[in-house]
């Protein structure tokens, strides 16, 4: 793995461009700042075109012989299906307003990572095929031929986007980069080029339980055993039912809170809630992953994977689904799913079992989020909560791109997190970088892969940077979270930034403050550390181990 | 100064003068029917079909998904409220998309939003670089100032256009004119218009990332604009032409009895030739952005997909993973750990 800069090092960006224009001007493949190849088995495995092995350092990236064709004949079918890319490639006017609002561009001073621009590099190409300016006067107009340097700038720049919108919010004219690049993506997958960490994740999700490749049998046992944590917590063994036919609700989350820290303590604090209710609830092997990597690579194949949703609350005969913390599988719950895969005509409209409250904004594609479920409950005084069990917990809340800007969720878990801890606790980030100027945690779309960290530790630097204001400023401690996503690459990612703070979901803090009344004495929260006032304890307890 | 400035940059402003050139050597060569009735016809003949034909070119591909940009809540529980002001920024209905449109039209709301980031990295802490954000109004307000100026000065010339200068039209030249110390009366939108092009060039001259993205179909608008307005106030204020032959003139094309009234000077060819050549250029430039916000997916829809189903019209079956074949693959596993199976 390649050696990343010191953050010093790192945040010494340059923001004027280089001497020569952009068109001649080739990418360099830095260590660090590209994504691996995906190896040919997990094409296979997912019937994807011409599986090879390559290397993106290679000067030879083996396209098929008659790869131009294929691309621009892509191209030219997606312009009649998709408005927006016929527009957005017509009507941009470089103002620029998208320039600076783009992490990656912040975080790495290229000016192709600049949305405009990296937008102008499909736009150059769109000209010379696509329109007689283009065709006629060529570079004058914005145009370029299509050669494989082009190809390999495309490969670079659009897995330097994270489709997380910001740019779309500040532009006139709402050009969404994120949709540009999901096309994008798509022709270069059409002509075989692929990224490892999203394909291996998407051939997982695929065939087996998760993105991890998990079989249904090992999911049971860690599910089981955040069960088992609980108890050992709480005093309250909180029971499961896996592939329960006649349930009333399936609960589907993203795989990140079962497999890793800190998303497992969130799962837990799920099972808290559900077992406080007594829900008629159960969850999947086989709709086991929430996430949509298949979103990262192509509009059809983030159909494939959510196919599952409804195909297995179809089977279960459930009444409706009820969707764990995460952030693109909810822009694709929101805006995809039930024009993908549904009708949803066989679940019922949404109705909390406690509360009685009918979620008439789910009523067509018949999913709830934990966030509006929760706040729900407690709105309705359902829960009996202590939030001095996380007075240990100063955080501050980082709204996800997806929720945000593909959505709109910004008070429900705010809602949440102001019931479950102590007053005071909750700050927030300075304004422009909240809500739905919320800054990417620069590995959305893709970017979990270890051999990205250097681009992926630029692209969260905006707002590792807001959150180390807040920690200076208020002492904060801990980054609050509705996203898997975030769970997984924020650890690494505030580790360098800003060294000591937690991550943290909204469902764990929930577990934490949940007061049963069968339980034990709490003098721990989910992850064993003491809670406020608990801390001598521990320490006698610790000794009596000794 | 790269090449690709150069080109981009010096190519356009070439042709703005060569377009000034054009009609001086059409009225020295005796063409004005050319340069006053046929040219302004066909440009506006050019203009009304090609804005129809590059609109319906859009429409003809449809929007699969609904992909609302969300810039504030969301509909949710009943007793959490929104704002006036978060309904248009996240419409829930037609009227709330009007009203988001409305305000993108007509007040360029997302621009407005705009911010500025710098980075601050004291030079004996580097460890402590900090990125600051602020409101930056600039652009928006140069935008605002040049279009609405521009749409004030398209209006004004409506007297040219009709017999008796309409009412709001006579409103709109008091109002432009109230700093009447001058004869003629001076139009401020004449000058902010100039100004606006002015700021909007030398920002994208000045500012080093704005110089590496602008094209040649950025700098031509603005030339040619720059071009049209001041010859619009040279012609004003000091080369004066015969207002009674140009009225007699625009009075004459709209009706379609055209006449070519003689002694009106060449400043007003040159205008007129530069305004037709905007016309004609319109549709196939990215000034065509006029019609096409108006169709923008992420502005132009309700974020309602969680309870109005939307349609793809070209989605299509795929293949996917069935449960069966999940069950297939793990039977014997799941059944020794007691998870329910459909065969046994």
């Amino acid at each position: 793995m390649a050696k990343i800069p010191t953050p010093e090092e790192l945040s010494n960006i340059s923001f004027q461009p280089p001497a020569k224009g952009w068109m001649d001007t080739k990418p360099e493949f830095k260590e660090g700042c590209y994504c691996n190849a995906a190896s040919p088995k997990w094409l296979e495995w997912l019937d994807y075109p011409y599986p090879r092995n390559w290397s993106v350092r290679d000067e030879d990236w083996k396209l098929p012989a008659n790869w131009k064709e294929i691309l621009l004949e892509g191209f030219d079918e997606r312009l009649g299906r998709f408005r927006t890319l016929k527009l957005f490639m017509d009507i941009c006017v470089r103002c620029g307003a998208c320039a600076d609002k783009c992490q990656f561009f912040i975080g790495s001073g290229d000016p192709k990572n600049m949305p405009v621009l990296r937008a102008e590099l499909m736009r150059s190409i769109y000209r010379r095929y696509f329109t007689t300016a283009g065709k006629v006067l060529g570079k004058l107009a914005g145009a370029r031929p299509l050669t494989e340097d082009v190809i390999k700038e495309w490969y670079y720049y659009l897995y330097q986007c994270s489709e997380c919108r910001r740019c779309s919010v500040f532009c006139p004219y709402g050009i969404d980069m994120a949709d540009l690049t999901i096309l994008g993506r798509e022709l270069l997958s059409s002509i075989g080029l692929n990224i490892e960490w999203t394909m291996a994740s998407v051939g997982s999700c695929y065939e087996t339980v998760g993105h991890i490749g998990a079989t249904p049998q090992a999911y049971k046992d860690m599910i089981d055993f955040f069960a088992e944590e609980n108890e050992r917590v709480t005093g309250v063994y909180t029971n499961v039912t896996y592939n329960r036919k006649g349930a009333e609700i399936l609960f589907i989350v993203p795989s990140g809170d079962y497999f890793a820290d800190p998303g497992t303590f969130n799962y837990m604090g799920y099972l808290l809630l559900f077992e406080y209710l007594g829900l008629d609830y159960t969850i999947s092997t086989y709709a086991a992953e929430g996430g949509n990597f298949g979103y990262f690579m192509s509009h059809e194949m983030g159909k494939r994977l959510n196919a599952k949703f409804y195909e297995e609350a179809k089977r279960l005969g459930v009444k409706w689904i009820l969707g764990g913390e995460c952030g693109h599988m909810w822009r694709v719950c929101n805006q995809y799913m039930s024009t993908w895969n549904g009708p949803a005509d066989f679940l019922e409209e949404p109705v909390s079992p406690i509360t009685g409250t009918k979620f008439e904004n789910a009523k067509n594609h018949k999913m709830v989020h934990i966030s509006e479920f929760t706040a729900d409950l407690i709105k309705h005084g359902k829960l009996k909560l202590d939030p001095s069990r996380n007075a240990h917990i100063k955080l501050t809340y980082h709204d996800s791109c997806n929720p945000s800007r593909a959505m709109g969720l910004f008070e429900e878990p705010r809602y949440i997190i102001r019931n479950v801890v102590p007053e005071g606790n909750f700050i927030e980030m300075p304004s422009n970088t909240i809500r739905e100027k919320t800054f990417c945690c620069g590995s959305g779309s893709g970017f979990n892969g270890d051999e990205y960290l250097e681009m992926r530790f630029r692209g969260g630097f905006p707002r590792a940077n807001a959150v180390r204001y807040v920690r200076d400023k208020y002492g904060v401690n801990h980054l609050a979270c509705i996203c898997a996503i975030d769970r997984a690459v924020f650890p690494p990612l505030l580790d360098y930034w800003v060294p000591g703070m937690d991550v943290i979901g909204v469902s764990e803090m929930v577990g934490n403050a949940l007061v049963f009344p069968n339980e034990i004495e709490r003098t721990t929260d989910l992850r064993d550390r003491p809670l406020v006032g608990c801390e001598e304890a521990e320490e006698e307890e610790g000794g009596e181990i000794e | 100064m790269t090449d690709f400035f150069k080109l981009h940059f010096f190519i356009p402003l070439g042709i703005v003068l060569a377009l000034i050139i054009i009609p001086y050597v059409g009225y020295m060569a005796n063409q004005q029917l050319v340069l006053a009735v046929v040219i302004p016809y066909l440009a506006v003949l050019i203009f009304l079909e090609g804005l129809i034909y590059r609109v319906i070119k859009w429409a003809r591909s449809p929007v699969p998904f609904r992909i609302p940009t969300t810039c504030a809540q969301n509909r949710s529980l009943p007793w959490i409220k929104k704002s006036i002001g978060e309904k248009l920024d996240n419409p829930e209905t037609t009227l709330q998309v009007i009203g988001r449109m409305a305000l993108e039209v007509l007040f360029f709301r997302s621009l407005f939003r705009n911010l500025t980031t710098k980075l601050r990295r004291p030079a004996d802490h580097p460890e402590d670089a900090k990125l600051y954000y602020w409101s930056y109004k600039w652009l928006w307000l140069g935008a605002i100032a040049f279009h609405y100026t521009f749409l004030i000065v398209l209006l004004r010339h409506l007297r040219f256009f009709t017999e008796t200068t309409p009412g709001f039209v006579q409103t709109i030249e008091h109002v432009d004119g109230w700093f009447q110390i001058f004869q003629p009366t001076v139009y401020l939108t004449g000058i902010i218009l100039l100004a606006a092009l002015t700021y909007l060039l030398l920002r994208r001259v000045y500012n080093p990332n704005m110089r590496y993205i602008s094209l040649a179909s950025d700098y031509f608008p603005l030339f040619l604009i720059m071009a049209i307005g001041t010859t619009g106030i040279l012609m004003r204020y000091f080369f004066k032409v015969d207002i009674t032959a140009v009225k007699q003139l625009a009075l004459g094309l709209v009706t379609f009895k055209p006449t070519v009234p003689a002694g009106i000077g060449v400043i007003f060819y040159i205008h007129l030739f530069l305004v037709s050549v905007l016309f004609m250029y319109f549709p196939f430039s990215k000034l065509l952005h006029m019609a096409g916000v108006f169709l923008s997916p992420t502005r132009n829809l309700a974020n309602n997909n969680r309870w109005v189903r939307h349609i793809n019209p070209w989605n299509y079956p795929v293949k996917f993973h069935p449960y069966i074949e999940h069950e297939n693959k793990y039977r014997q596993a799941m059944k020794e750990v007691g998870l329910p199976v459909e065969k046994e």
